[in-house]
């Protein structure tokens, strides 16, 4: 691990004042740490802000506003979102282990690394690491990799749980930085690899994740499912957080889908939901809806299993949700 | 017996290799090949040694001086070849590990490199057939004419299993901790299966006598085969040690454990069996294809279990190996029975499906009278009894045959059964008993505790012997200054030890003071007989139809392995090998870099082993089997048996569930989604 000098941040503002070039802010530092072990982050400066006073979940009217540094297993443990957010607590228990959620913060899930083999080999080529340098997982190691969004130069996933139930919820998330305070609406933090694959997020050098805002949640039943080939401790190979809301005529009041495991990004599957609003709520609207999102998919020859796992985790999905 | 170092493990006081101090302790991180094969043309230590801390780097540049004719993973530094990506290249020793640790990032090393085969095929022109397949078995054997016995079965099969590159993975990372004495002697703390065999091979690789070193390790944190024999960090701690004159340090990553501490081979396995009307084995062929690296011929027993399992009037088994620019794959628990087992249970359930036959009754109908390999008499064989107990507890009779019919939900039930074996070998030890001044004994053997039990189980025998309570029995192990005792290896640990430490027990009582024994005479002079542990597993399974996903909510497991002589001990071993073997069953797998060569998944959230969630129903039990061939105890090895057959056991229950078989380890989601759509 390369030498580098360590600040803790007493308030938000002292945090991005302390940013500067080679910096990185330290949450948990369950992922962060590791890359650093394993010399894929080499940051000069650590901000540590983890003990910021942002570790509250609180109702702000309809709304309940998640601090930036609340542990994973708080936030899925709060009685506020069991209640009214069962989904994102399901997506946050089905993601690490209890250890590692205990440490986790909540925009350091959402700010994570994908896991992808050559994105953590200093020692292999990657676009993301080392831009340029070419992406060895198109023709090698892309089993656990990307089908949809993907480009010439980068087919990695993104590893979160929390992040495709919160793209479903359609949570804000909030940022403090060098150029003030916005709002940026879930799934629109993380961005497609396209040709510039090294960056995850329109996260501009020194923005800070303070908290993250959820709106009421939308009518229907709700459910997060993720498929992995181990019972626990393990990325989703696909994982969905689906909302449905059948009205009393049987037609699809409302829906929303977002898919994990198949994109650079938690993946908002609005084809699929356009589909399906206002026409029936039967098996064979729900297929036709899934292969519509997932007509797209560009598979590799090792993660082509990937589009019908999705195609049957959907259709499953909403058939479960459908009264 | 609850484990006699449980609370010092528990409690954090137990001393593992890397945790012993030493002064003046200095630290060694190993510098790695980044080509698949090639030469060094030139390593630079220079930008290295400039580096805060660093004292000095070892490499080809100025080999350090080894015993003459030292060969294969130990020869560190003693050539400019590289045999496999990985390969330790050089080594930087600085005053600190992470000092030690940048400055090997900072080693220059250039390389020709040469053009790298990584890839086992079973059509490889470089194949051919070893001397001998590990540890000293004929590669080729067999009787009968297999081809006229294929002609004229009612029922053949004729098929090809594949199993990936696995590895041992033990919780406690390879380490060492390496002092040269002021006379010249060198202590090493090694986290080793053996203290004696260990101390042999560093005094032999250093060059120096064989009391010119001695091995601690009194805690190891897991082996399973990957600390049998000495590995790179023990001479490397050693080398660096003498260059920088302080006590040296060496923990290898899990990443670079991957690379240097072996693995099991992946295998290519083709099964040809036929059976007459009745189900009776007309002929048996079992062909292995398997890898090595360029640097030492390491050729896994993988056919050995036809060899033992069912009469047929023909037999063949054979073996081949290619020898890749690969690291050099080594023990893995149950090497050879537990690849082999896997293909050849699988094809014996396609077998039974073919002839419409119970799996379990083929296997009662094909039950030899003697070993069918060697024609030996068996000293004792309960593989039928295992199989009719375990089907009664498993309620097998009710099984409806018919693959594919049962669903709970999106969920399709199947359940499957496959049969265990291992041999139950040992080997001559040495073992000292004394009365102590204050009336409790002192028991002391050079064997390994890795996390079995072994000083527990030890101890238990040695009061068994005396006929004292285990409580004045006091057992000291996990030291080479200790009398001479065989590895932690081929589930023969406790038979060996625990002969000597009978013999020794014996001889106290005999002398009132102490008794010294060697078993060498007695285990030379035991009869010529097929000694053979055998068990039966039965696994039920859910897969989703949805996702692929198999769960399996029983595994159910009856040994027959003569006297059990510590019932909580075995259990844990039992468990133990049964959850690896599901591990191997449905996730675990490295994979190979074709393009860069070196292996992929090189760390724990990469390379699955199960959680908990995955192992909620495994149950074992066992026969109570009178064996007076084996040794005092009445005991046949259990380290091993447990991972023979689990992987068979579920598959076959996933073919039974799904009506798909799929010939290719581990069966993944994206696997059974495939063949179903």
């Amino acid at each position: 691990m390369k030498p580098f000098d360590y600040a803790r941040a007493a308030s938000t503002t002292e945090a991005v004042r302390a940013f500067g070039p080679g910096t990185m802010y330290l949450g948990g530092g369950t992922n962060l740490v590791d890359l650093m072990r394993l010399g894929v982050a080499e940051p000069e400066r650590l901000v540590d802000v983890s003990r910021l006073p942002l570790d509250r979940i609180e109702a702000v009217g309809d709304r309940v506003r998640v601090g930036a540094t609340v542990r994973n297993t708080d936030l899925a443990f709060d009685p506020l979102i069991r209640a009214r957010y069962p989904m994102l607590a399901r997506a946050v228990l089905s993601g690490a282990s209890g250890q590692v959620r205990n440490v986790a913060t909540v925009a350091g899930n959402l700010l994570q690394r994908t896991r992808c083999t050559y994105f953590q080999d200093v020692t292999r080529p990657c676009n993301k690491r080392r831009p340029g340098s070419g992406c060895p997982a198109i023709e090698g190691d892309h089993a656990g990799l990307a089908v949809l969004g993907t480009s010439g130069a980068c087919v990695a996933t993104h590893p979160s749980d929390m992040a495709v139930a919160l793209a479903a919820l359609e949570a804000e998330v909030h940022v403090t930085g060098p150029a003030g305070d916005r709002i940026i609406p879930m799934p629109g933090l993380h961005r497609l690899p396209g040709d510039e694959p090294e960056r995850d997020t329109v996260l501009e050098p020194g923005d800070l994740i303070t908290a993250v805002e959820l709106p009421p949640p939308p009518p229907g039943a709700s459910l997060y499912r993720k498929v992995r080939e181990r019972a626990s401790f393990a990325f989703a190979l696909v994982s969905i957080a689906a909302v449905l809301d059948v009205r009393p005529d049987g037609t699809v009041g409302a829906c929303r889908i977002a898919l994990g495991g198949l994109a650079h990004v938690p993946w908002r599957a609005e084809r699929a939901e356009q589909a399906l609003i206002g026409g029936p709520a039967t098996g064979e609207a729900f297929l036709e809806a899934a292969e519509a999102e997932l007509e797209p998919a560009r598979p590799l020859p090792r993660n082509a299993y990937k589009v019908p796992l999705a195609r049957n985790l959907i259709v499953s999905t909403l058939e479960e949700l459908a009264p | 017996m609850n484990r006699i170092e449980g609370r010092v493990k528990v409690t954090g006081l137990a001393t593992y290799a890397a945790e012993y101090p030493a002064e003046g302790l200095t630290h060694a991180y190993a510098v790695q090949s980044r080509i698949a094969k090639g030469r060094v043309k030139r390593v630079d230590g220079g930008p290295a040694l400039e580096l805060p801390g660093v004292l000095a780097v070892l490499s080809c540049e100025d080999p350090p001086p080894l015993a003459e004719g030292v060969e294969g993973e130990l020869a560190l530094f003693q050539s400019r070849e590289v045999a496999y990506r990985g390969q330790i290249v050089a080594a930087v020793v600085a005053d600190s590990y992470e000092n030690a640790r940048a400055a090997a990032a900072a080693v220059r090393v250039e390389y020709d490199p040469g053009d790298h085969d990584v890839t086992l095929r079973a059509d490889h022109p470089g194949l051919y057939k070893p001397e001998v397949v590990n540890p000293n078995f004929p590669a080729d054997t067999g009787h009968g004419d297999v081809e006229a016995g294929l002609a004229e079965a009612a029922t053949t099969v004729d098929v090809t299993y594949t199993t990936p590159v696995l590895h041992n993975n033990p919780m406690e990372p390879h380490a060492c901790v390496a002092l040269w004495e002021k006379d010249g002697r060198l202590l090493v703390y090694d986290s080793i299966q053996g203290t004696t065999s260990d101390r042999d091979t560093l005094a032999k690789t250093l060059g120096l006598p064989p009391d010119g070193v001695r091995v601690v390790a009194r805690h190891v944190g897991g082996g399973f085969g990957s600390k049998g024999s000495t590995r790179p960090q023990a001479v490397l701690a050693a080398l660096a040690a003498r260059a920088v004159g302080r006590p040296v340090k060496i923990a290898l990553t899990r990443q670079q454990m991957f690379d240097v501490t072996g693995y099991r081979t992946p295998t290519i396995q083709r099964l040809r069996l036929g059976a007459d009307a009745g189900g009776r084995l007309t002929a048996l062929e079992h062909v292995a294809y398997e890898q090595s690296s360029t640097l030492v011929e390491f050729a896994e027993q993988t056919a050995l279990p036809a060899r033992v399992m069912y009469a047929t009037p023909a037999l063949r088994t054979a073996h081949r190996l290619v020898r890749l620019d690969v690291a050099t794959p080594s023990w893995m628990r149950a090497p050879g029975e537990c690849p082999g087992m896997y293909a050849l249970e699988s094809a014996l359930d396609e077998l039974a499906c073919a002839a419409g036959i119970d799996p379990v009754e083929l296997r009662v109908l094909n039950e030899p009278d003697t070993e069918p390999g060697s024609g030996l008499p068996f000293s004792s064989r309960h593989l039928v009894a295992c199989l009719r107990e375990g089907a009664r507890r498993f309620d097998w009779d009710a099984r409806d045959p018919r693959p594919g019919i049962r669903r709970m939900g999106e969920w399709l039930v199947g359940t499957g059964v496959a049969a265990s074996t291992y041999p139950a070998y040992r080997s001559p030890s040495k073992a000292v008993a004394t009365l102590r001044d204050d009336g409790d004994f002192l028991v002391q053997v050079a064997a390994a505790d890795i996390g079995t039990g072994a000083r527990t189980v030890l101890t238990r025998i040695a009061a068994d012997t005396l006929g004292v309570a285990p409580q004045r029995v006091h057992l000291e192990l996990g030291d080479s200054a200790l009398p001479d005792a065989p590895v932690a290896g081929g589930s023969m640990g406790t038979a060996s030890w625990g002969t000597a430490v009978v013999r020794a027990c014996e001889e106290l009582l005999r002398d009132g003071k102490e008794g010294r024994a060697d078993t060498t005479e007695e285990v030379r002079n035991a009869a010529k007989l097929a000694r053979q542990a055998f068990g039966a597993q039965f696994a039920e399974v859910r897969v989703s139809a949805v996702t692929g996903e198999v769960r399996v909510p029983r595994l159910l497991g009856v040994f027959a392995c003569g006297h059990i002589v510590d019932a909580k001990l075995a259990r844990s071993q039992f468990l133990g090998g049964m959850t690896m073997g599901l591990g191997m069953a449905l996730m675990e797998e490295t994979l190979t870099d074709a393009e860069f060569g070196g292996f992929l998944h090189r760390d724990l959230a990469q390379y699955h082993v199960p959680a908990c969630a995955d192992a909620t129903g495994v149950e074992a039990h066992w026969l109570e089997e009178h064996d007076d061939e084996l040794n005092p105890m009445g005991s046949k090895g259990i380290g091993e048996i447990g991972i023979v057959g689990t992987a068979a056991a579920i598959g076959n229950a996933v073919h039974h569930a799904t009506g798909h078989r799929i010939r290719d380890l581990p069966l993944t989601p994206a696997k059974i989604l495939m063949a179903r759509f």
